[in-house]
């Protein structure tokens, strides 16, 4: 090593290389371009026929995977709305149905009561009615015994009394 | 003594030294601790790639995270600068960060780190302006290459602003010096701002030895340069990442010229 420098030291002066910056150095452009060729082209090879392929692959693989995972969820997510539609559906036509059939057993149970209470309040009245006429009737009766009581009476009174023997017309006629 | 020179010395890193002369051809192409350093890159880079994807994993584990958030980091980028059509440049864009981003921060690592190998100091490959240079223009070759192929002759569009006629004469040989220089700022940029991030490393750490010599009091004063060589390691792992996604948006943005030409 010192002996290479040396060398260059004393051979400095009489070429004038040691003067060069090393970046314009035009003696070594010719091996630096060779092999930036060489190794470029082989790093050009690698990653245009194996590398990107293989991750662009693997990218495209994982945003297939994404977009088929969420067409998934999303499918499920409409499954799941349109069963708690249906549910919901479900449950306002049976409340619909319980209200109707309250309603109805409501409306029946009255109709029942209704009729039930006028059969009996017509029974009652019917049996009202028929005590009254026989009230009536009975009544009139005792009216017509009190007038023939009376005749009779009348009758016996005006006989013991008086001795003539009345006709009935005439007492009838006097009672009156 | 030599190796005490070099230590200090912040020029010393970006020496080129030839390990094994080759030739092929006529054609130089010794292996040099570039080429270590340029085989390095691509071997870690594409080890990397591959291996972490190797569990291909439904839920990735973190190498496989990392390839992939690298993935559509550029990805994106493509996408949003030259659209679902451009994602043919993507394989493209997508070495050039890699190979940029590996060459950038291989060559922030001590060297110490790769112990076996038979050099003192950890060699930046992007810190040569020969190779940002060789990436820029290849990113202006495919430009120009494809936007002829697709275009014709209408890819000269590009030089023809849309201003009224009497503004041509002047706009035009401002697009066209602006379309020239675009691989030397290109080029430019990645290479003075990994070759000054160096520079600026070795300088500080260069004043801790030589503070650290001068006694008890210099070794306290030399808490002070340390300081900045972590902050300034620090910054430059931050400016490896950042040029390299340049390099890659800057590329996106000339082939966008090259797909369409009239603006």
């Amino acid at each position: 090593m010192a002996e290479k420098s040396n060398t260059t030291h004393t051979e400095v002066p009489a070429d004038g290389h040691k003067a060069v910056f090393p970046p314009f150095d035009s003696s070594k452009f010719e091996a630096q371009l060779v092999w930036l060729a060489i190794t470029f082209i082989i790093l050009y090879v690698v990653i245009s026929r194996m590398a990107l392929p293989r991750i662009g692959e693997v990218l495209e693989e994982r945003q297939d995977r994404i977009q088929r995972d969420m067409d998934e969820a999303n499918r499920l997510k409409e499954e799941t709305d349109k069963a708690i539609a249906n549910y919901e559906e479900a449950l306002a036509t049976a409340r619909q149905k319980a209200n109707g059939i309250a309603e109805e057993t409501r409306a029946k149970l009255k109709a029942e009561i209704d009729a039930e209470q006028k059969a009996v309040e017509e029974k009652i009245s019917k049996k009202a009615e028929s005590a009254e006429n026989r009230i009536a009737k009975a009544k009139e009766e005792a009216f017509g015994e009190v007038n023939k009581i009376a005749q009779s009476t009348t009758a016996t009174i005006v006989e013991k009394l008086v001795g003539a023997k009345l006709s009935d017309q005439d007492i009838e006629q006097a009672l009156k | 003594m030599a190796s005490e020179n070099g230590g200090l010395d912040p020029i010393h890193q970006f020496e080129i030294k030839t390990l094994f002369p080759m030739e092929f051809f006529g054609v130089d192409a010794s292996f040099t601790n570039s080429t270590l350093y340029m085989v390095l890159a691509v071997g870690l880079s594409a080890a990397f790639l591959i291996f972490s994807m190797r569990g291909r994993a439904l839920v990735p584990g973190r190498w496989q995270s990392v390839a992939e958030m690298m993935y559509e980091f550029i990805a994106n980028l493509v996408r949003q600068i030259l659209g679902t059509e451009g994602m043919k440049f993507f394989p493209l864009v997508f070495t050039l960060f890699i190979f940029v981003l590996f060459c950038n921060v291989i060559g922030l690592l001590p060297a110490d780190l790769f112990g076996i190998i038979p050099i003192p100091h950890a060699f930046t490959v992007t810190s040569h302006i020969i190779v940002t240079f060789a990436l820029a223009m290849l990113v202006m070759t495919v430009v120009v290459g494809y936007g002829l192929f697709k275009h014709g002759l209408g890819f000269f569009k590009l030089f023809i602003p849309d201003v009224p006629l009497v503004l041509l004469p002047i706009l035009v040989p401002i697009e066209i010096i602006s379309f020239l220089s675009r691989p030397i700022s290109l080029s430019l940029r990645l290479f003075a701002n990994m070759l000054a991030g160096h520079v600026a490393m070795k300088v500080f750490a260069g004043f801790i030895v030589s503070l650290g010599s001068l006694g008890t009091l210099g070794i306290l004063a030399s808490v002070m340069p340390f300081a900045i060589g972590v902050a300034l390691t620090a910054l430059e792992f931050l400016v490896a990442f950042l040029q390299a996604f340049v390099f890659a948006t800057l590329t996106c943005i000339y082939l966008r010229d090259a797909m369409h030409p009239s603006h």
